[in-house]
């Protein structure tokens, strides 16, 4: 009973603190959405980038090609090890004669007639293994090759191996970028609780003066931050939540034929991460950011009487 | 003979209670140095008993409301050790300040009321630091107002009131929780005597009903015409304490 009337308390102070302070909670709160709407964005880039990829790395396979005069039985042994890998998502076997139907049907018909009814693929039954990842392509290559009966591994150079990296920097840079903003969003949080502090420094010495414990005087710059924090939140995660499909199909339509057979993530397995991230981001600057203002503000208080 | 040896052990008794009852306040030793050099307080030694009215007294910058901050451990000592109801402030963890602080009620010269709250939220303000109910807030506020004569001003702020009605204002919140001591520097400071004998009536009354009141004053007629325990301090140093005392006294 007691707790919930102080926390209310301190929660009613807080709101109210906002309103008083209300130039520097907006500039607040202002960044706070901005910074976690560039997060959104650069999260769906990745995100989409990051599905296409995959999408990409499903459609890239080794080949692997078996000795001379090979066993069907050998040929099921390698199967069999290849697929213990972690990384193969799928192996798929081509036999010599299937090899050589796929190689006709790209010939012209008088090319073809000069082979008559031998296949000269005869040694060229292969596997084709497709990875879960594109990265771990080059152990995969190595592991195969040392097989026994294997003469030959085509790794199949992909546009995706750059992609890869290429999204690897993407993210490297988003990720600098948002730490800087929220860095930023802290800063400015923990000026604007810092001002709401100094302009209340007789009433919190009052408060100290009758009794008053630390986090009751807390309490209602610690919600000042935190609602900032979590308004700065809600606004983008709700812009985003009802923009990304707009968007997303404006852009399928207009630049289709770029993208090819890309699609978008949908917009739930986005804002399922999304929205409660950057609540929890909010939420925390929030905090961190109040914390901060409180614990060097009420020192410089205290110290006002001691010296 | 039974009988006898009863009454005799309900003596021993009584006056082992009273022996036992630590002091509102006990200084042993205190000195207090400012971080400039200030010797603010020298060696100060000075009891205070339950019920006790006390004057302290002493010309600017002799130390007095140093010694008030260091009853309210606003401030510590640079050495020697205070008692207040028996706790050893010296040993009083951080958390435990505030705790310490509610059985102090506190007056000053200059109100500290919060302007932009209304009579009623002033005094509400001391229960609500304490997380009091607001069911005991609505009962005990407009008691406490009432006894300081400023009923009909309850929804006023400061800022409409005389320096008198503020100090009564400022003295219900010292008084609502019912502090044990009450510690009042230069109440008066800023009032016409009408309304600083008003206020010291009124500390008065508050000592008649058991609680412990100190004091500090530059204001000669009240302290000659009250007769109460007059400590003095020059330079830091105690100068003189005189139990029914005036505001001069005599240097031997
Ligand atoms: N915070 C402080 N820092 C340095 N010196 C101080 C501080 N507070 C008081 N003093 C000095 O200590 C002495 C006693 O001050 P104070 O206790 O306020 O005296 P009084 O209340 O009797 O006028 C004065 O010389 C004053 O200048
Ligand atoms: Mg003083």
């Amino acid at each position: 009973m007691k707790g919930i009337n102080t926390s209310l308390y301190g929660v009613g102070q807080g709101i109210k603190n906002i309103g008083r302070n209300r130039v520097f909670s907006c500039a607040s709160i202002a960044t706070m959405a901005a910074c976690l709407f560039l997060f959104g964005i650069f999260y769906s880039i990745i995100v989409n980038f990051r599905s296409a990829l995959d999408t990409a790395e499903q459609k890239v396979g080794i080949t692997v090609f078996f000795n001379p005069g090979i066993t069907e039985e050998e040929i099921g042994g390698i199967g069999a090890s290849i697929r213990t890998r972690a990384e193969v998502a799928s192996i798929s076997y081509t036999s010599a004669e299937e090899a050589w139907e796929n190689y006709k049907a790209g010939l012209p018909a008088e090319e073809l007639a000069t082979f008559g009814e031998d296949n000269p693929l005869e040694d060229s039954a292969s596997y084709t293994v497709y990875m879960n990842d594109v990265e771990m392509q080059d152990s995969l290559v190595r592991f195969i090759s040392n097989l026994a009966g294997v003469r030959k591994v085509n790794e199949e150079k992909d546009l995706s191996k750059s992609f890869s990296v290429i999204n690897k920097i993407f993210t490297t840079i988003a990720v600098a970028i948002v730490v800087i903003l929220l860095a930023v969003a802290i800063f400015l949080i923990n000026i604007t609780i810092s001002t709401g502090i100094k302009v209340r420094q007789r009433e919190i010495s009052i408060m100290k003066l009758i009794g008053a414990t630390d986090h009751f005087i807390r309490t209602p710059y610690v919600v000042e931050g935190i609602l900032i924090g979590l308004i700065g939140a809600v606004i983008p995660s709700v812009v985003m939540y009802f923009c990304y499909g707009g968007v997303t199909r404006i852009l399928g339509e207009n630049f289709s034929s770029f993208l090819s057979d890309a699609t978008f993530v949908d917009t739930k397995s986005v804002m399922i991460v999304l929205i409660p991230v950057a609540l929890i981001i909010g939420i925390g600057i929030g905090y961190i950011g109040s914390s901060m203002a409180l614990g060097r503000q009420l020192k410089k208080i205290e110290a006002a009487g001691n010296e | 003979m039974v009988s006898i040896m009863g009454n005799r052990r309900f003596d021993l008794e009584n006056e082992l209670s009273h022996d036992i009852e630590p002091p509102v306040i006990l200084l042993e030793n205190v000195c207090k140095e400012y971080g400039d050099g200030m010797q603010a307080i020298k060696n100060l030694n000075l009891e205070v008993k339950k019920g006790e009215f006390l004057f302290v007294v002493g010309s600017s910058g002799s130390g007095k409301s140093t010694l008030i901050k260091m009853l309210l451990k606003e401030v510590s000592p640079t050495s020697g050790k205070i008692y207040v109801l028996g706790r050893d402030l010296g040993k009083l963890h951080h958390n435990a300040i505030a705790k310490h602080r509610r059985n102090i009620g506190t007056v000053f010269q200059d109100f500290r009321l919060l302007p932009d709250r209304t009579v009623f939220e002033n005094v509400a303000f001391a229960q609500r630091v304490i997380e009091t109910p607001m069911k005991k807030i609505r009962r005990d506020v407009p008691n406490i107002v009432s006894v300081m004569g400023l009923s009909d001003r309850l929804d006023a702020y400061p800022g409409e009131l005389s320096g008198g009605e503020q100090q009564r204002v400022a003295l219900a919140r010292a008084l609502v929780n019912n502090p044990v001591l009450l510690l009042a520097d230069e109440p008066t400071g800023n009032l016409d005597p009408k309304n600083s004998w008003e206020i010291m009536r009124l500390l008065e009354d508050v000592n008649r009903r058991g609680t412990t009141v100190i004091v500090v004053t530059h204001n000669r007629e009240i302290v000659d015409q009250m007769q109460k325990r007059v400590v003095h301090l020059n330079k830091g140093v105690l100068a003189n304490d005189q139990k029914k005392g005036g505001y001069s006294y005599e240097r031997y």
